[in-house]
């Protein structure tokens, strides 16, 4: 699937200063029933978001219009658990374009990149400025450049590590099967040395 | 020669090419497939107009989200029907093989491939599942992917993945008798953390280690991915060899031969290094509890919940908020503790040996009346030969409840769902909220922990049920 190409995002966010946000919470395993991508979105977060009885749980951050915008800002070891890419599909289903977080789950930070989702690692001071900034100002933005790798608040900037590989797929839109196929004589050469 | 560690071995020997500043081209000799993962990449590839690359290299079984009864009865919910309908079709169009619901190999992927010989030292395996780290156990480089990149191996047989840095766990010296691999491997999260040993490939060593036996080892390996290991191996030796022969898939004959010469240089090489190390004393673990939201929230059976004082002040509401979930309080004592619900199975504990562990602390007893007990073999042929050897009477005598095989409770997507606000003492991998079903409270523990829980009715030392 070729992924959205990312360069510059500049917008509100969503905090959700959580530790060990794990794929179980980010998309219970009852919604991994459906045999296409889409609308995982509508169950993100799903036993945060609503009540057993189904209703809309208020004190959950989605339910909150104050907090808007395109960036999710989640605490310490985000997307922990499960290789299930519909916590990814969920995350960018619902319109997130960035995950921010001062540490990530491998597997999860992986299938963030190959679905055109930016995760961005920032130190734990950087975090927890995000989330006291957005708690004194619900409409605080954040501007992230994948090109520069900085994310910026108020003017305070931090860089960001990304795979050199990753970064140009994701400034480009590329996917990595397309980059596989490209090289099917060698590994057909590989197979027959082996 | 530079020394090499055993993880860099098979992984160099995998590398088609490696991309300057990026990952490598890393093919793959096995891939797992289940329904629930790969329904969006064969349907990727078909949009490309392809087929799978190797089929012959590919293996399918259902697992997540079929029934536990009934199974020879067509699956009543619709959308557990059209997902396995959806992967028959797909192996039926790209020739590859699968053990569908009735197939006698049918079973749950990780512990499918061991038993029929699919799983061999020195090899890379992937499947669109966390817990392949379990084929680790055989010397092999396992890991779990995600759908884009179950696609990328259907249509090259490879991924692109740059190579994690190296982690040693040893654990030297005898477990304690009543000490299980659950409980050195819930130790060892315990210790590291649920991050912490994200970036990381472990191998795993020490008298401790090698004295485990296949079905041992797998169950640690399975659970590195709870610390956040990408994946975490055992060098092969003759244990890992009498496993091996004989089994259906394994080599034969001269090929055995061959491959066993192979495979016994598949160790760390003297001198080789590791990016990080940690050595911890097998006399030191106790069975082992969870009592919180994740995998690392583990205790001695015989401890207390942390208190306030333990906990770093920054953590302290994530860790709250985990025990408010749980119902329990800061410094609380785990024995004794009310138990709704028993579960024995999954990729972790499903296994014989686990049945058989079960099975001799149970006779003659009987379960606690307050407790609903599920039994679930992780594949066909463990229901098989637990039936044979006696297993199952002895266990329906205790008046646990057998079911058909499948991942089941392990994650409740099917029917089987723990009830919002019980207790249940699992020994699957993970007790995160809502895992075993929305709001349920999963301890995780061994077989032998889980069958003193199911008698007692509490949280009981295994230890005095031996
Ligand atoms: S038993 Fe549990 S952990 Fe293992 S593959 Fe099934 S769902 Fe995953």
């Amino acid at each position: 699937m070729p992924i959205d190409k990312f360069t510059t995002l500049e917008s509100r966010y969503v905090p959700l200063p959580v530790e060990n946000v794990d794929t179980d919470q980010i998309i219970p395993a009852r919604f991994l029933k459906a045999t296409s991508r889409d609308g995982f979105g509508e169950n993100l977060f799903r036993d945060w978001r609503y009540t057993p009885a189904g209703e809309e749980n208020p004190d959950f951050v989605l339910n909150q219009s104050e907090y808007t915008g395109e960036v999710l800002v989640g605490g310490q070891n985000f997307g922990s658990g499960s290789s299930r890419e519909h916590a990814a599909w969920a995350i960018h289903d619902y319109g997130f374009k960035v995950v921010v977080s001062s540490f990530f789950a491998d597997i999860f930070q992986n299938n963030a990149l190959n679905n055109g989702v930016l995760p961005v690692t920032v130190s734990a001071k950087f975090l927890s400025n995000l989330f006291n900034a957005v708690e004194k100002d619900k409409s605080q933005k954040v501007l992230v450049d994948l090109e520069n790798q900085v994310i910026s608040l108020n003017g305070e900037c931090e860089e960001f590590a990304i795979n050199p590989y990753k970064k140009n797929c994701l400034l480009n839109g590329f996917d990595d099967i397309d980059f596989l196929l490209d090289r099917k004589d060698k590994i057909k050469a590989f197979e027959a040395k082996n | 020669m530079e020394p090499k560690t055993l993880f860099d071995k098979v992984w160099d020997a995998h590398v088609v090419e490696k991309i300057d500043g990026g990952p490598s081209v890393f093919y793959i000799d096995k891939h797992l497939v289940h329904e629930v993962t790969s329904p969006q990449a064969f349907s990727g590839l078909e949009a490309r107009g392809m087929k799978v690359f190797r089929p012959e290299n590919t293996l399918a079984t259902p697992d997540h989200n079929i029934p536990t009864e009934n199974q020879h009865l067509p699956i009543k919910e619709e959308l557990s029907r059209k997902q396995i309908e959806t992967l028959t079709a797909n192996c039926e169009k790209n020739d590859i093989t699968l053990y569908g619901l009735n197939h006698p190999y049918n079973g749950i992927v990780h512990v499918v491939g061991p038993e029929l010989g699919h799983t061999q030292p020195g090899m890379t395996l992937v499947c669109g599942d966390s817990h392949t780290s379990t084929h680790g156990a055989f010397g092999a480089v396992a890991f779990g992917i995600g759908t884009s990149e179950v696609e990328m191996v259907l249509a090259t047989q490879c991924i692109l993945q740059p190579k994690p840095r190296k982690m040693l766990i040893t654990v030297n010296g005898e477990l304690q008798k009543g000490v299980t691999a659950k409980d050195l491997t819930l130790y060892v999260i315990a210790k590291l953390g649920t991050g912490g040993a994200t970036g990381y490939f472990v191998e795993y060593a020490g008298s401790a280690v090698s004295s485990l036996s296949m079905e041992g080892r797998m169950t640690v390996c399975n659970m590195s991915i709870e610390m956040g290991a990408r994946g975490g191996m055992i060098a092969p030796d003759q244990t890992t060899f009498d496993y091996v022969e004989g089994r259906e898939f394994a080599p034969k004959g001269t090929e055995w031969t061959k491959a066993v010469a192979k495979w016994k240089k598949l160790k760390t090489d003297e001198g080789a290094t590791f990016d990080k190390e940690y050595v911890f004393i097998a006399s030191d673990i106790e069975p082992m509890l969870t009592y919180g939201t994740n995998p690392g929230m583990g205790i001695g059976i015989l401890g207390h919940i942390p208190s306030e004082k333990d906990i770093e002040p920054s953590e302290l509401p994530t860790f709250k908020k985990s025990l408010d979930y749980m119902g329990f309080n800061l410094g609380d004592k785990m024995l004794g503790k009310k138990v709704d619900y028993v579960f024995v199975g999954s990729c972790t504990n499903g296994r014989i040996e686990d049945l058989r562990v079960l099975a001799s602390a149970v006779k003659g007893k009987k379960k606690a009346d307050s407790v609903t007990a599920w039994i679930v073999p992780g594949s066909k042929q463990v229901e098989k030969q637990a039936k044979e050897e006696g297993l199952v009477e002895v266990l329906e005598e205790a008046g646990f409840e057998m079911r058909q095989p499948g991942c089941s409770a392990c994650l409740a997507m099917n029917d089987d769902k723990v009830p919002a606000g019980k207790y249940s003492v699992s020994t699957s991998n993970r007790n995160f909220e809502g895992r075993q079903g929305p709001g349920a409270r999963t301890l995780l523990a061994s077989p032998l922990t889980a069958a003193a829980a199911a008698v007692t009715g509490v949280i009981t030392d295994p230890r005095e049920f031996l």
